[in-house]
């Protein structure tokens, strides 16, 4: 099966989200989408999908047009799509998400479903059981089930979205190998949509570029395996340019002097549900950046919560400027300028239903009766500051993520001593997080220290002064970041502590 | 076995069945992700319907008749149907409200449960404490003779016949049948429903729809036998509630709402009985203020509300061998549809 898409079409309001484009996706190959927030890449697929309807233009398959009206349609004619976030139910099975949506009689056949699952799981060398509890398993695995299920319903296009976010390096393996083996084996088309340059490197036949909207260009990747850096490295700097319209420059790390130790774990020791951390020490002094890698849910969250009152700790003290704040409230923290920003901007950060200004006012008001106009004003002039694209009546949640980040950045303390803030620049596309960068070293020149954690080895090692990385509890401590490579954080991050 | 408390049991039995239904149709309408708060109300009002169109069916317009010897046949098949209409019309009124015009389900629900109240006792004024036509009782041919069973359970009337069929059969279609699944995924995630090619909207009016008419059945089932006839203030106010509380109570499950409803009426029992020959243990006459017996009830909702909520139940359930396991995760996963009170659309 080969698919056209030939002259999209889709505007949102004024925002020309697809922008004329044509692209071509032959059978067996495996084609990445490649561009940055907002470049239309979601929007194209949704459409191909069947998610969304084009306001114009052709989908050819196998060079007859056709029209889809829900995802249903489009699955019919043998696309599928694996949302970002797997469209299942949790409160089912593997095998009664495998079973619903095929086109079984009100009794299904129980038996013969297991078994197609069972024979398609082991067939890409995934690991599904049929009666394991949806709801209690990994990303990676309801990605796999995804992809049985659609491949059981015969779909011969597989669109992916952003498919390695929340997944280990390991399950990364399985699924690429998977992808792999149905593009080249089976003659499956796979689309990957992504903005990691590594993921489409390594997996992909070829690279489609969106930015704004448009298709601006196209790349071959080299063949699996290739390991010349040089060769890499170009690739690397092509796509980047066609994704951003320019090449990145290369980060400066400022020469603040470091002060005076702001904060202090002495032999803490700390515990949830699903892991432990022991005798963790740090002393971090005024200026200075650590960064904390690991995977999901390492422990990283656990410790930056401990250390502002939000955790609590099982042993051992966390000083602050030397005065014992063990297991005090996050208010006294946050009287002593210690703020925390969490990575669900919506769910922890912001409070959607309020509008900027409220959220200005929270923060900023201390009286008991608020003066509107003037915290209206006032929020309107730190919007422009913040160049927050947004207006101060509306509400937070209308906006898009780039600038809920950039509110929250208005919403800190001028000076704070010491800001935790975890994956700071998540789903932000490389200009914002760059913004945001630049927001957060200056305060960093004011004194201010930092402590964050992110998912990206590119900003840990550009940004922290040390980094700590976390692997199931234990810690490791990366002091000489200019020296350290690619490899050695892997390695870590992977629990590979002796290699290094 | 002693054959007073074989009777006592088979009350339990009958005394719960109009909860017994009203709770397995307000299962049916949360799976499908939509609350219908108005069963008190809507309970009060297919009673009064049901009442009046059996009555009136049987023995004509004039409510001063007392010819019993009319055949209630008709009367009281013909009350069912309209109390079930009546109860599907209510339902209605949320599905529109909430699917259309997404307005709050809560809300709306409130305002239908004091507002049919009323309109019950408006409308039901004159047929109130006059005699009508009552469910007769119906011995199953051959199990009414199985022991302690046949005694207990199928020695009935119809309508607790129905409870029964009513309840396995919402089980069966709920977790064996493919448009059962489709059934829990529209309450579950809509979403995935959608790109499965459900008519999630669809779907949920049929749900909250035939829910509804279960209530009207609900309805009837008091005012034609358990709580014969029209009673100012009404002989189930409150049950409604109670019926929403079972299906909390019950996790969505339709065994466990049943047990639930069934436990209910025997605390009720036991403290009616409390109530009228005083408690005595060994000879011993204890004094006790009955009044906190009704409370019993709902400390239990309580109870069973914190078990499930601190994640006890699912750290017994690991406790078991995987196969049992998984046999049990169905019946005692107590989470609430993840859907429900939500309105989706297709973006």
């Amino acid at each position: 099966m080969d698919i056209e898409l030939r002259n999209i079409h889709k505007r949102f309001g004024p925002v020309h989200a697809n922008n004329d484009i044509s692209v071509v996706f032959p059978a067996g190959r495996i084609t990445g989408i490649l561009g940055e927030n907002g470049a239309g890449k979601s929007t194209l697929m949704k459409i191909l999908s069947g998610y969304q309807p084009a306001d114009r233009g052709d989908i050819l398959v196998d060079g007859e047009a056709s029209r889809f009206s829900s995802p249903e349609d489009a699955i019919e004619e043998g696309i599928g799509m694996l949302q970002q976030d797997p469209l299942d139910v949790g409160a089912f099975t593997t095998l009664e998400n495998f079973v619903y949506g095929r086109p079984e009689r009100v009794l299904p056949d129980w038996q013969a479903a297991r078994k197609d699952l069972e024979e398609a799981s082991a067939h890409l060398g995934f690991d599904l059981e049929a009666e394991a509890p949806v709801e209690r398993m990994s990303i990676a695995l309801r990605q796999q089930l995804e992809i049985v299920r659609l491949l059981a319903l015969g779909v011969k296009a597989l669109i992916l979205d952003e498919p390695t976010t929340g997944i280990s390096a390991e399950q990364k393996q399985t699924l690429f190998a998977a992808l792999q083996q149905l593009a080249h084996r089976d003659g499956v088309i796979i689309l990957l949509v992504s903005h990691k340059l590594e993921d489409v490197i390594t997996l992909c036949d070829k690279v489609v570029v969106l930015r704004d909207g448009r298709r601006i260009g196209e790349e071959d990747m080299p063949a699996p395996g290739e390991t010349d850096p040089a060769t890499l490295e170009k690739i690397k700097s092509q796509l980047v340019h066609l994704m951003f319209g320019q090449e990145l420059g290369p980060h400066v790390r400022l020469d603040v002097p470091l002060d005076k130790v702001v904060l202090q774990l002495d032999n803490l020791n700390l515990r949830d549900r699903r892991l432990q951390i022991e005798n963790l020490n740090l002393s971090l002094r005024q200026g200075e950046v650590v960064g904390l890698a690991g995977l999901d849910n390492s422990g990283q969250g656990l410790t930056m919560r401990a250390i502002c009152g939000l955790e609590s700790v099982s042993s051992g003290r966390v000083l602050l400027e030397g005065e014992d704040m063990t297991n005090r409230s996050y208010r006294s923290f946050l009287h002593r300028g210690v703020v925390f920003g969490a990575a669900g901007r919506l769910e922890e950060g912001l409070i959607a239903g309020l509008t900027l200004t409220e959220h200005m006012a929270l923060v900023r008001s201390e009286r008991a009766v608020l003066d509107w106009p003037a915290l209206e004003s006032y929020t309107r002039d730190s919007l422009k500051h913040y160049d927050v694209r947004g207006e101060a009546e509306d509400r937070i949640e209308q906006l898009s993520g780039g600038n809920q980040q950039r509110v929250l950045m208005a919403l800190l303390p001028a000076n704070p001593q010491l800001l935790i803030l975890e994956q700071p620049t998540r789903g932000l596309d490389v200009e914002s997080a760059r913004w945001i960068w630049q927001q957060l070293l200056e305060r960093r020149e004011g004194g201010t220290a930092i402590l964050f954690s992110s998912a990206e080895l590119d900003e840990l090692v550009a940004y922290s002064d040390r980094i700590l990385v976390f692997h199931a509890g234990r810690v490791h401590e990366v002091s000489d970041v200019a020296a350290t490579t690619i490899d050695e954080l892997g390695y870590l991050i992977g629990g590979e502590f002796k290699q290094v | 076995m002693n054959v007073e408390f074989l009777n006592t049991l088979a009350s339990v039995v009958a005394n719960a069945t109009p909860l017994v239904i009203a709770s397995i149709g307000e299962t049916i309408t949360e799976r499908a992700g939509v609350i219908n708060l108005s069963l008190n109300g809507s309970l009060i009002v297919t009673a009064m319907a049901g009442f009046i169109a059996a009555r009136v069916i049987s023995f004509g317009v004039d409510v001063d008749a007392i010819d019993m010897i009319a055949s209630a046949e008709a009367g009281l098949i013909g009350g069912v149907l309209v109390a079930m209409l009546v109860g599907a019309l209510v339902a209605l009124i949320i599905a529109l409200s909430s699917i259309e015009l997404r307005l709050d389900q809560v809300t709306v629900g409130f305002i239908l449960t004091l507002l049919m109240a009323d309109l019950a006792q408006f409308l039901g004024q004159e047929y109130t404490r006059i005699p009508g036509p009552v469910v007769p009782k119906w011995p199953v041919p051959l199990l009414q003779d199985l022991p302690l069973l046949g005694p207990v359970f199928f020695q009935q009337n119809v309508l607790v016949y129905l409870s029964y069929i009513l309840v396995i059969g919402l089980w069966f279609w709920l977790f064996r049948t493919r448009p059962g699944m489709a059934h829990r995924a529209i309450g579950e995630r809509p979403e995935a429903a959608y790109a499965r090619g459900t008519n999630v909207n669809r779907l949920r009016y049929v749900y909250v729809v035939l829910g509804g008419a279960l209530v009207g059945v609900a309805g009837a089932a008091y005012s034609l036998h358990f709580k014969p006839g029209l009673s100012n203030p009404p002989a189930m106010q409150g049950d409604g509630w109670i019926a929403l509380a079972i299906v909390i109570f019950g996790g969505w499950h339709p065994f466990r709402v049943v047990l639930g409803a069934w436990l209910f009426a025997a605390l009720r029992a036991v403290s009616s009985d409390i109530q009228k020959n005083g408690l005595s243990v060994l000879g011993q006459t204890i004094e006790f203020n009955f009044v906190l017996l009704n409370g019993l009830p709902w400390l239990m909702l309580i109870v069973t509300l914190l078990l499930v909520s601190s994640g006890a139940i699912e750290r017994l359930l690991l406790l078991l061998p995987g196969p049992v396991q998984r046999r049990m995760r169905s019946v005692l996963r107590s989470d609430p549809p993840r859907a429900i009170g939500t309105t989706f659309e297709v973006d």
